[in-house]
């Protein structure tokens, strides 16, 4: 592991450092998946696989400006692959204020375990949506509705895929 | 000038970040523009890798499909069951051509069969990387004719629009997006009315008067209105029926099916065109003479 410590507040929690090229390497390979593994299975678009790599490399990495201005380059790139339809900084903004929020979260609590792991994405999901509702209310006038049984199904299973994922992603750290 | 703590930096950069992101949200409502030149750097940049991934998902769904879920009923001695095996993967390669073969096969007959309308195939190779839009990706683009708002279908019925057009890819609004619609019409009644997406897997016919009647299962074909599909196109069947105030509240159920497309026809022409009837025909006749009227596609 590595040996740099982040050592606000009391307790040291360890600060992850990835492989070269590691970072832009799995983002662009979300990205990639994200928009072709649903041609072949539907259901697979209920995962939102940038959004996971957006929350991993937040609590890894546990800097708020760098899980910040990660999430926005992914929530954008999202948005200029989503078509016209979805304007640049819809994803932009809500993926912003999750990689604050993950890299913040990350750098004062333990976010190792697989339980802390799965509560904390569920979360981050529900977040997620709830910024991308009010984007579209507020910014965009488009009224759409704030919870629906389909959103708490998502939540479930991008937490459970994110358990999963995100061993493989502590693959790419350096020891 | 006032410094700003360490601490509150990161808090800064977030809002200074935020608030550039609400502002070129407000320029591009403002001013009706898409980001289109950051859209034409990234779909360039990444349909090279949706193309590889689509062929790479295909042949491992193909392989899942054909091989692994048929391995276990098979019960035979080792050296029988390696050459099964050997044999099972050449016939999964075959069976892949093949199908892709029959469906090529069948957009091929209805390019044929509709010789008048100057149409191009294409293959799906993404979706839209993100659950606000239900759009599909195509790997023909600008260079092939592709322009925006040309019309998309399949030999099955409408599929959508072509909302960008980029120089060797081009995206799709599904039928089934919030902000999609086709001009359509019962095939019986010859009622026209719009129907739009949802955002669901049914579509939503609008303004039907609650005195108008409609049947269960009844056909729903393109009016030609919308001067983008030509007249009498499958858009699907209705699927459920309700009484609303002041209209009907009608489901359709798509023609084509949107969830599993993979290959598709795009329509060469921003013009309104005419389809001939199937019946009619041949090879590459002529429109006829009468073609104004409405008639119904013939059942495949």
């Amino acid at each position: 592991m590595n040996d740099a410590f982040d050592m606000r507040g009391e307790s040291h929690i360890e600060v992850h450092k990835f492989r070269a090229g590691a970072i832009i390497i799995a983002t662009l390979l979300a990205l990639v998946i994200q928009a072709s593994f649903p041609i072949h299975f539907t259901k697979a678009a209920i995962i939102d696989l940038p959004l996971l790599v957006t929350i991993y490399f937040g609590l890894s990495r546990r800097n708020p400006s760098t899980g910040l201005l990660l999430g926005m380059v992914i929530g954008l790139l999202q948005d200029s692959l989503s078509g016209p339809t979805v304007p640049l900084g819809l994803h932009g903004i809500a993926k912003t204020i999750i990689g604050y929020l993950a890299s913040s979260i990350g750098a004062r609590l333990d976010t190792e375990h697989p339980a802390a792991r799965f509560a904390l994405t569920a979360a981050f999901f529900v977040t997620h949506q709830g910024l991308l509702v009010l984007t579209r209310r507020i910014l965009l006038a488009q009224p759409e509705p704030w919870f629906t049984m389909h959103l708490f199904v998502a939540a479930l299973v991008n937490a459970l895929v994110a358990v999963f994922l995100f061993l493989l992603l502590d693959r790419l750290r350096k020891n | 000038m006032v410094a700003i703590p360490s601490r509150h930096k990161s808090l800064v950069l977030l809002a200074g970040i935020i608030v550039l992101q609400v502002l070129l949200l407000a320029v591009q409502i403002k001013r009706q523009s898409q980001g289109r030149l950051i859209r034409v750097w990234t779909v360039g940049a990444a349909s090279p890798f949706e193309r590889a991934g689509s062929y790479g998902f295909g042949w491992i769904r193909d392989t899942w499909r054909h091989y692994f879920a048929l391995q276990n009923t098979t019960k035979e001695s080792e050296q029988i069951r390696r050459e099964n095996d050997a044999l099972k993967l050449q016939i999964t390669q075959l069976q892949g051509k093949a199908a892709e073969a029959d469906r090529l096969a069948v957009l091929l007959n209805f390019r044929r069969s509709h010789g008048e309308v100057p149409m191009i195939g294409a293959r799906v190779i993404g979706t839209g990387a993100g659950t606000a839009s239900l759009t599909i990706q195509l790997d023909r683009g600008e260079r092939d004719g592709i322009r925006k708002n040309m019309g998309v279908i399949t030999p099955d019925g409408v599929v959508g629009k072509v909302v960008e057009a980029y120089p060797n890819a081009s995206q799709v609004l599904l039928l089934t997006d919030k902000e999609s619609g086709v001009g359509a019409m019962l095939a019986d009644s010859r009622i026209q009315s719009p129907v739009g997406g949802q955002g669901e897997p049914l579509l939503v016919m609008k303004y039907v008067p609650n005195d108008d009647a409609v049947n269960l299962g009844e056909r729903v074909i393109t009016s030609g209105m919308d001067r983008i599909f030509p007249r009498d196109l499958p858009v699907g069947t209705v699927a459920e029926i309700k009484s609303g105030n002041p209209f009907k509240l009608i489901q359709i159920k798509p023609a084509a099916n949107l969830e599993r497309l993979e290959e598709v026809l795009v329509l060469l022409s921003l013009r309104p065109l005419e389809m001939k009837n199937e019946e009619n025909s041949g090879d590459a006749q002529p429109p006829a003479p009468g073609a104004a009227n409405p008639r119904p596609v013939a059942k495949r």
